[in-house]
């Protein structure tokens, strides 16, 4: 078990600073961060060298691009990269590029509760304890899903994390929200 | 904008489906029917999200690859480029997810039929499966049909019953080869279906076998 951290994680506060001001330090500090963890995750799942790159720089931008939808209640931004990078891979390579559910908002609520979103990147934190904590061989299946090398029905299904807790947490995010833009729409 | 939701989902995507749509290992077909149901479903919205939360911890905890030493600059020099911003993914109608919108370019369905009243729209057929929007007159039953992988069967209007429940807007019903169903359409409104399958699939009693090329269903 990891010691509970009482403040959000570097890399959320950033993509928050580039969200809120546009900040370029910021971005770039992501970038520093992520480009080199975007390329390995692309390169794993066969990608060339050249190619890899390509799509982390665009999936980067689309980082910068994307930002004002960053609800820090529904995702730590190592998720919402993930997700990001995801759909550009997808919109590169597919001829009928990549479907994305319908957002919520046009943009998320101008003041997400701070309590929530430490919530939330408490269970990331946690998650990652616990995919650290998988024993060799469990781990390596984990990660061959979530890098695209095998399917989840492959690794039948359980992924053996435990997924349970930040599920509940996201669905309380929503439920909030959707509560929200009923007040908003409102007459 | 996603509509409000008018309808308890009952029915719901399974968790591998989540977790390879997150991964981006599903067809395309298959993709845009797990787009649309979430569009509609705040659970598998969490569930999905659970799921990029855990391909987030493992990008996080990857031996990170150097890049090249300008991509950095490269990309800080397309900033304020507005043309290196990703493309918008279209709105939603009071009918139509926005996934499903996007697979009809914009336009609305090109109704072909299929008799006694059913009619289909291709959206996509290809090698990863097709895509279909089924358009079903209340009371009316879609012909008996088994296929050769999964098919997936997302409502977007009115509601339908088969031998495995009964499914209203949002609900998703999935079906693998071992299922023969007989969907049949509510009283009332008529039922639109969005169907998805991983493989051509093949109708028992409404199109003869050797149609089936012709009407690419």
């Amino acid at each position: 078990m990891t010691g509970e951290v009482d403040t959000i994680s570097e890399e959320t506060r950033l993509l928050i600073r580039v969200r809120d001001g546009r900040d370029r330090q910021a971005f770039a500090a992501l970038f520093a961060h992520y480009a080199p963890r975007l390329k390995a995750m692309l390169r794993r799942g066969g990608m060339g060298e050249a190619q890899a790159e390509e799509v982390v720089q665009e999936a980067m931008l689309a980082v910068w691009h994307k930002a004002t939808q960053f609800d820090p209640t529904r995702a730590s931004a190592s998720a919402w990269i993930y997700r990001i990078a995801r759909n550009r891979q997808i919109d590169i390579f597919r001829r009928e590029g990549r479907p994305v559910p319908d957002e919520l908002t046009e943009s998320p609520p101008p003041e997400p509760d701070a309590a929530d979103a430490l919530a939330l990147d408490q269970e990331t934190r946690r998650l990652r304890a616990a995919l650290e904590a998988l024993p060799p061989a469990q781990r390596e299946m984990v990660e061959r899903a979530y890098l695209g090398e095998l399917s989840h029905s492959e690794i039948a299904a359980a992924t053996g994390l435990p997924l349970g807790t930040i599920k509940s947490r996201i669905r309380l995010a929503l439920e909030r929200l959707r509560h929200e833009l009923k007040d908003l729409r409102q007459p | 904008m996603t509509p409000a939701m008018t309808h308890h989902i009952t029915h719901h995507l399974p968790e591998p489906m989540l977790a390879d749509y997150a991964a981006g290992r599903l067809g395309h077909a298959f993709s845009v029917a797990v787009a649309a149901h979430v569009s509609l479903c705040d659970e598998c919205r969490a569930r999905l999200a659970a799921h990029e939360a855990a391909g987030g911890a493992v990008l996080e905890t990857l031996p990170p690859e150097p890049v090249s030493d300008d991509l950095m600059a490269r990309v800080m020099a397309r900033l304020d480029d507005p043309a290196a911003a990703p493309p918008e993914p279209p709105a939603p109608s009071s009918i139509f997810p926005g996934p499903v919108m996007a697979a009809l370019k914009g336009r609305p369905p090109r109704w072909r039929s299929l008799g006694m009243g059913i009619r289909q729209s291709l959206l996509h057929a290809g090698k990863d499966g097709s895509l279909r929007l089924l358009y079903i007159p209340p009371g009316r039953a879609v012909p008996d049909h088994g296929h050769e992988g999964r098919e997936l069967t997302l409502v977007l209007q009115g509601a339908f019953h088969d031998e495995t429940g009964h499914f209203g807007v949002g609900d998703i019903e999935v079906a693998d080869a071992s299922l023969e169903h007989t969907p049949v359409a509510d009283e009332g409104t008529p039922c639109i279906c969005l169907a998805a399958t991983d493989a051509p699939l093949r109708f028992r009693a409404l199109v003869p076998r050797l149609l089936q090329p012709i009407f690419r269903i």
